[in-house]
């Protein structure tokens, strides 16, 4: 009775933060309706029994990614009136492909059946007797599928380097702090004393 | 017959447990809140000493009830909500930083079985509601529309995901020991573990450096002195609670201090040995575990008092600089190093799934 009321719960909130991501005039309150969505899948997950994958849904997608997308739509000055401007001409391409995408999905939703298709590897049942979920999703994720594993990383490393590569630079005339020499820097190395004759200066 | 057990057997199987836990719930937040009114007036006392001044002393006997008039003056003033704001999202900002300070405590055990949701991601769950504490002050930032308050914002966001990043790493090598991510296994694997005598990880001459590495850490993750630079009042006014008034302001006080007591608390939980005594020595296990725990958050709250009395403010991006270029290649290389040891002296044979 609990589960079920959840599972409405959090399905229906799910859905209307969806909705209201595609709809909100303002991208803050899209990013925060996505925040929303996040954190109901979340709640879906948990309802399955992965607790695991739930928390870490909400450590990486809301806690870090969510907030990184809040800090650049924050920052963009966006003009309101010029979003919309375009909106009808571009109305027509939006339209066909949305209407791909729909058939699409109507395709795969009525024509699936589970079990056919494509198999990589049989399904696990729940984790053993005696381990938590976290246990078992360790001792399969670096065994089993291990190799899958350390693609995707390699994956993620080469897009990272990738980001940093397009992204840094070195500015000409930015004088960087050098903490290193900063620290080691003495009285004896910096001051002087010196005596500055009447009418003259001081030899620096 | 436990607790939850009695109100099932009198009240059915839904409402029972619903009330049981409602009540439970309510145990944990109440003493909380006191706990909260009575460390600002702790905080003040301290500092006061420390800077050789009387501090509160007016109200109540030795100034006790400052904290309970403060909190009333502040509950009777107006609410102002800026003309200019984005008034749903300015007034949903407090109640959010509010409401994860306290739902973060559901996972914390205060002495051998003595917790709400005994977790067994519960260390995630900490990590989780830590990590969401950060749309609280964003929010507040952007919807304030002023200034002062979006920069406080960024400033805030910035410095709490950059700290995340090597306060994960340290929780890792952590749970590598005990093997865990339940927060009562954490504390039970630290009974008796260096030399069989000492309770406590800080005691393990491998994860002291985690443990004082953790504490600077979660400074910077409570927005406490020297990080306090999303509110630096010199440069920011009050940065991200520039526009708030009365109890919109209150809320974000009071989940302020509700989150430095949890830190607190999990500082003992993951280093100093939870409701443990300190030294695996029967006459100490007398005193009850809650004693022990409560001792060693007041210890670790007048820390975070002396270090706001003692130490000038960071620079933006020499904060920055610590948490990553040092903290975070630190705390990685000592999670593989911690690896490394487990993995040499044996300790992962044991666990479950090992091959």
């Amino acid at each position: 009775m609990t589960a079920v009321f959840a599972f409405y719960l959090f399905a229906v909130t799910l859905l209307i933060g969806g909705f209201l991501v595609i709809t909100s005039r303002n991208p803050v309150h899209s990013v925060l309706w996505l925040i929303v969505c996040f954190f109901n899948a979340a709640g879906l997950f948990i309802l399955l029994g992965a607790e695991f994958l739930a928390m870490l849904l909400v450590i990486v997608y809301v806690g870090a990614v969510a907030v990184l997308f809040l800090f650049v739509v924050m920052m963009l000055d966006i003009d309101f009136k010029a979003l919309q401007r375009g909106a009808l001409k571009n109305l027509p391409l939006g339209l066909a492909i949305s209407g791909i995408i729909l058939t699409e999905v109507l395709l795969v939703a009525t024509g699936w059946q589970p079990g056919q298709g494509v198999i990589l590897h049989e399904a696990l049942a729940g984790p053993p007797e005696g381990m938590t979920n976290t246990q078992w999703i360790g001792s399969q994720l670096y065994t089993r599928y291990f190799f899958v594993f350390s693609m995707s990383g390699l994956l993620l490393l080469a897009s990272m380097i990738g980001a940093i590569v397009l992204t840094h630079r070195r500015r000409i005339g930015n004088r960087r702090q050098d903490i290193g020499v900063q620290v080691a820097r003495t009285p004896a190395g910096t001051l002087g004393v010196g005596k500055a004759g009447l009418g003259q200066g001081v030899e620096l | 017959m436990t607790y939850t057990g009695w109100f099932v057997e009198q009240f059915g199987q839904g409402p029972g447990w619903l009330l049981a836990n409602l009540t439970l719930i309510l145990a944990i937040a109440f003493p909380v809140m006191v706990g909260v009114a009575l460390a600002v007036y702790a905080d003040r006392k301290i500092w006061a000493a420390m800077q050789m001044r009387r501090g509160p002393n007016v109200v109540g006997p030795f100034g006790l009830l400052q904290t309970f008039a403060d909190a009333a003056k502040l509950f009777l003033k107006e609410t102002i909500i800026p003309t200019g704001a984005s008034t749903g999202v300015f007034l949903l900002a407090p109640m959010i930083s509010f409401t994860l300070a306290l739902v973060v405590w559901a996972v914390m055990p205060f002495d051998a079985g003595m917790v709400l949701a005994d977790l067994n991601v519960g260390l995630l769950y900490v990590f989780a509601v830590s990590s969401m504490g950060v749309y609280g002050i964003i929010m507040s930032g952007w919807a304030s529309n002023s200034k002062y308050a979006f920069l406080g914002g960024l400033r805030s966001a910035a410095q709490m995901v950059s700290y995340e990043v090597s306060m994960g790493f340290i929780l890792v090598s952590v749970m590598m020991y005990a093997q865990s991510l339940n927060l009562s296994d954490i504390v039970m694997s630290q009974k008796g573990n260096v030399l069989g005598i000492l309770n406590g990880n800080i005691f393990n001459p491998l994860l002291f450096p985690m443990g004082i590495m953790f504490f600077i850490t979660a400074l910077a993750e409570t927005n406490r002195p020297p990080f306090d630079l999303p509110e630096a009042e010199a440069e920011l006014v009050a940065g991200y609670q520039v526009e708030y008034s009365s109890m919109s302001f209150a809320l974000f006080f009071l989940g302020e201090y509700a989150n430095i007591l949890f830190m607190c608390a999990l500082i003992p939980t993951l280093f100093l040995g939870g409701w443990l005594p300190p030294l695996d020595w029967a006459p100490l296990y007398l005193i009850p575990g809650f004693v022990w725990f409560l001792v060693k958050m007041a210890f670790m709250f007048f820390v975070f008092a002396w270090v706001k009395a003692t130490v000038p403010r960071y620079r933006y991006d020499q904060l920055m600089r610590l948490g990553w270029k040092v903290f975070l290649p630190l705390s990685l290389f000592w999670v593989i190093l911690v690896s490394g040891w487990l993995m040499f002296t044996g300790h992962f044979a044991i666990a479950p799934g090992a091959i």
